[in-house]
């Protein structure tokens, strides 16, 4: 009954997203963009700054495309959902969806970091995996704390203000988790940093469940 | 939290960590030298921000269960009161890294780590700023400050493995407990940092005692 209640919903969002084409394309145009922007002002920078100017681009991506999740319902829609599904059910759907849509989008942005700034990937399969797990943890967090911002009426500036300090210490993680995927060098205790960041992300959830009941009743 | 032995011995320990502080002998380092002394007052202000950060949190979690805005109202307290030590943790430790490390900001991750959380508790005000109605700002931010403080304490662990700490006890440098902290050190640090604990729970508890007087005014009529 659960399990079926959590696939509707994120059968519902992601038909709403397939519908409003626009909004779908408006956040890979802003992808397209960031990468061109980047071009056009540093060429085709080193790996290491490759690293670093991927992931950056992979924060502002992600603040735009799941900043949606939460703040595109209106609030009395909230109240709609508020009287037919759980809290956990409707938050872990809201992750799911914001996790496929940054999915997507990361790999979009890898595809275009590869085209224009060259390709400085040395295994690209373990890059990917990383990139993947980075879109899983940049996600539910920010679904999290969209749906904060949702609450207070105010524009994703706020969930940016509020995500940011929580976020920088997860994107030097998976910095220096990917460098394995460009150079080959020596780093001890990756294993432990990559199982820090599952955790980290499994805490997030468990947080979430917890704490959602009360940011939704009103 | 009315009675006055505890503000009368936090007066007493501070008024000795000054004068003391300043006086005793301590012993004499390379590069240190008197900057030693330091220890005192920049050290202290970290312990008493991260014990004001917990009990804001432990009044978000009573907030949670009971929807009592008085524990609202002394949670802001704690985390104003943090932020005041925070600042001053931050500016006697720049302070102290310029003359030791040579300059003020040297990407250390302890460093780092307080920026964060003055980052992160700046954002709760922004947020608590943003919302009008009082019992939803008392529950929203509550539900942040949870989030936050719990995902913060990891986080603060994880980040001295992505970058060297310059500070005592890591990246190979000795502790403190090595050969600095010695006896005569003690006999005023153990006391500081008690005397900083109380002017930080003081000044919180005197704040919170104000606002709770204006909620009860406001809601009288």
């Amino acid at each position: 009954m659960a399990s079926s209640h959590l696939l509707t919903l994120i059968k519902k969002d992601l038909l709403i997203e397939w519908r409003q084409k626009h909004t779908l394309y408006g956040v890979l145009l802003y992808v397209g963009c960031t990468v061109f922007v980047i071009y056009m002002m540093n060429g085709q920078p080193q790996a290491k700054v490759w690293n670093a100017l991927f992931w950056i681009s992979q924060l502002f991506v992600a603040v735009n495309a799941v900043a949606k999740s939460f703040l595109q319902e209106s609030p009395a829609r909230f109240r709609y959902y508020f009287t037919i599904v759980k809290p956990a059910n409707f938050l872990l759907a809201k992750m799911i969806y914001s996790c496929i849509l940054l999915l997507l989008m990361s790999l979009a942005s890898l595809g275009l970091f590869t085209l224009m700034l060259g390709n400085p990937l040395s295994q690209t399969g373990l890059f990917v995996a990383i990139t993947a797990a980075g879109s899983i943890s940049l996600s539910v967090i920010f679904t999290f704390l969209s749906a904060i911002a949702a609450r207070t009426q105010q524009n994703a500036a706020l969930m940016a203000i509020l995500g940011f300090p929580l976020i920088i210490p997860i994107l030097m993680m998976l910095s220096n988790l990917s460098l394995k995927a460009i150079a080959p060098v020596y780093q001890p205790g990756w294993w432990l940093i990559a199982l820090y960041l599952m955790l980290l992300s499994l805490l997030v959830v468990i947080l979430g469940i917890i704490l959602f009941p009360f940011l939704w009743q009103e | 939290m009315r009675r006055s032995w505890w503000k009368v011995l936090c007066i007493i320990l501070l008024a000795y960590t000054i004068i003391g502080g300043l006086l005793l002998p301590v012993p004499r380092q390379f590069i240190l030298n008197e900057t030693v002394r330091n220890l005192y007052y920049h050290v202290p202000m970290w312990f008493t921000m991260i014990l004001l950060f917990s009990y804001s949190f432990y009044y978000a979690l009573r907030y949670l269960r009971t929807g009592n805005m008085e524990y609202d109202v002394k949670g802001v307290s704690m985390i104003n009161a943090g932020l005041l030590f925070s600042v001053l943790g931050m500016v006697t430790g720049m302070e102290w890294a310029k003359y030791t490390w040579g300059e003020p900001w040297s990407n250390d991750p302890k460093q780092l780590a307080s920026a964060l959380c003055m980052l992160i508790y700046f954002a709760y005000i922004i947020l608590r700023g943003g919302i009008k109605d009082e019992e939803k700002r008392a529950k929203i931010s509550a539900v942040y400050n949870v989030f936050a403080f719990a995902l913060m304490i990891p986080l603060l662990f994880v980040l001295p493995r992505m970058v060297d700490s310059l500070h005592p006890g890591n990246g190979g440098n000795p502790g403190f407990n090595a050969y600095d902290l010695d006896n005569n050190m003690r006999k005023v640090f153990y006391p500081a940092v008690l005397g900083w604990y109380l002017l930080g729970v003081w000044i919180a508890t005197l704040q919170s005692r104000i606002n709770l007087l204006q909620l009860k005014k406001e809601n009288s009529f």
